[in-house]
């Protein structure tokens, strides 16, 4: 554990002693922010406009029309920036050759891989605790649900944490950041649409549905914890651990 | 100290390192001689659990490194050919993590790390970030990492390698007086080196292991040739298969 924890300090070190978590976090913020202050503007001149429609405005909800779609929004950029941020977590050691004395060091695979995922994982913290300030500010204001929210945030913490496993994976192939983030990004692209080939085909309906990001998010985005979707982000993260470790051990024979 | 059998590496069709047995004793410092691409580097990366062999195997300290990596390596301080450093680290705080890993916590992690900034004479950098220090200094850097957790076994892939003279002079005093009950692992180039630092050489070519011994019982027995004329007649013998 303690090897971990090592590990997940220098890992942290080196994110913010670069520009990348901040670029990335401050990004994050930026564009999610811009979203938000966008849909509850919105959402003002609608409730505006519904006061003389007692049916419309019974019907209009922030949760429905600000959190649900704002945290559907922030996945998305997560997509994004999330590659950014674990491209250079293996490859940048092969680049450098210090995976030379990470893997001479009396430490496991295991230990590395957790190491360098916890570090990314608070980074990912960081970048969404970062959104509480503004997207908790129509709290003082009017009184939405809290509960769907705090889902929509373990929501997207979760989908996160299954980016960087992913991500992790992707860096682990190869020695080249850019190739890192491009094959993360697209792989991960190509999961969240995969759902639309269910509009046209039924075959493996039940599976592709299963296997995008896109079904289960959905769910978490308006407020629904079902534990199937737990499971999914926990597996998906789990396999894209998994798989690093596994180009880990095969690379042994290899180098 | 440190036993090889049949170590044997293959890239491929290409035989990097071929069936090489050696024994190494406590506190020996043996020049590891070569022509580059002879398997030098891939030797090392056997011995420190970096490269899984082919077959054969290789022990430290009566522990095989295959087998059980974790405890072996806690034994072995590791300097590769490329210093492994992080550029955006601080001196210190890379051998902070270093030393975490193995093994040194606190004020024995602090004393540590004071001693070798000290031996390794790195004080004017300690606090800067690696990635705006010199060659030499990286150079040193690598060393220090490698002497950290004081190992028994000290495998140094070409320590000297771009390094002006005066360093050259400082890092063979350095790793001199490191010897002692450690055992050394040294690639080098450089025979004059080889001559001041090390009791006991290896020759290796084409994978093969051609000559291993004191350097003394080497010398008789091509008759007191210089070490320079040694190396070039070992290295010209027929490999064989």
């Amino acid at each position: 554990m303690r090897n971990v924890w090592a590990i997940v300090k220098k890992e942290l070190k080196i994110y913010f002693s670069s520009p990348t978590a901040y670029i990335i976090s401050a990004l994050f913020v930026l564009i999610t922010g811009f979203m938000f202050y966008v849909m509850v503007s919105n959402f003002s001149i609608l409730s505006v406009q519904a006061g003389n429609n007692p049916y419309f405005s019974s019907r209009l909800n922030l949760n429905q029309y600000v959190y649900s779609p704002f945290f559907s929004n922030a996945a998305i950029i997560l997509l994004l920036l999330l590659p950014v941020l674990t491209m250079r977590l293996f490859a940048e050691e092969k680049r450098q050759h210090t995976d030379e004395l990470l893997f001479t060091l009396p430490l496991t695979n295991t230990q590395i891989i957790l190491g360098k995922y916890i570090a990314s994982l608070v980074v990912l913290l960081v970048m969404i605790v970062a959104t509480v300030p503004y997207a908790f500010y129509p709290f003082f204001l009017t009184k939405p649900e809290l509960a769907p929210v705090l889902t929509g945030y373990l929501g997207i913490f979760l989908l996160g944490a299954a980016f960087i496993a992913f991500g992790l994976f992707a860096s682990s192939l190869t020695e080249n950041q850019i190739v890192a983030a491009v094959f993360s990004f697209g792989i991960l692209l190509l999961l969240w649409l995969i759902y639309w080939l269910t509009y046209v085909s039924s075959f493996l309906k039940g599976f592709l549905k299963y296997i995008s990001f896109f079904s289960h998010f959905d769910n978490l985005a308006r407020g629904v914890v079902d534990t199937s979707d737990l499971v999914f982000y926990i597996s998906f993260a789990f396999v894209g651990l998994f798989l690093t470790y596994a180009i880990l051990e095969v690379r042994r024979w290899w180098r | 100290m440190i036993r090889t059998e049949n170590l044997t590496k293959f890239y491929g069709e290409i035989r990097a390192v071929y069936r090489l047995n050696m024994e190494v004793p406590e506190g020996t410092i043996l020049g590891f001689l070569g022509p580059n691409g002879a398997g030098k580097t891939t030797t090392m990366r056997m011995l420190t659990g970096y490269t899984t062999p082919s077959f054969g195997k290789a022990e430290i300290a009566g522990i095989e490194i295959q087998k059980e990596p974790i405890k072996a390596k806690r034994l072995i301080g590791y300097l590769p050919e490329v210093p492994p450093l992080y550029p955006e680290l601080k001196v210190r705080s890379f051998l902070e993590f270093v030393g975490q890993v193995k093994g040194l916590r606190g004020k024995e992690l602090k004393n540590r790390i004071e001693e070798v900034v000290e031996k390794t004479g790195l004080e004017k950098v300690a606090d800067r970030l690696i990635r705006n220090i010199s060659k030499g200094y990286r150079q040193r850097v690598g060393i220090a990492q490698a002497i950290l957790a004081d190992p028994k076994v000290l495998i140094l892939d070409e320590p000297t390698i771009g390094l002006d003279p005066k360093e050259i002079v400082e890092i063979r005093q350095l790793i001199k007086s490191l010897a002692g009950k450690r055992t050394v692992i040294l690639s080098t180039h450089i025979l004059q080196e080889v001559t001041s630092i090390c009791d006991t050489i290896a020759i290796i070519n084409e994978g093969r292991l051609i000559e291993f011994g004191k350097i003394e019982e080497i010398e008789k027995k091509y008759g007191s040739a210089s070490l320079e004329e040694i190396y070039i007649s070992a290295i010209s013998k027929e490999v064989k298969a």
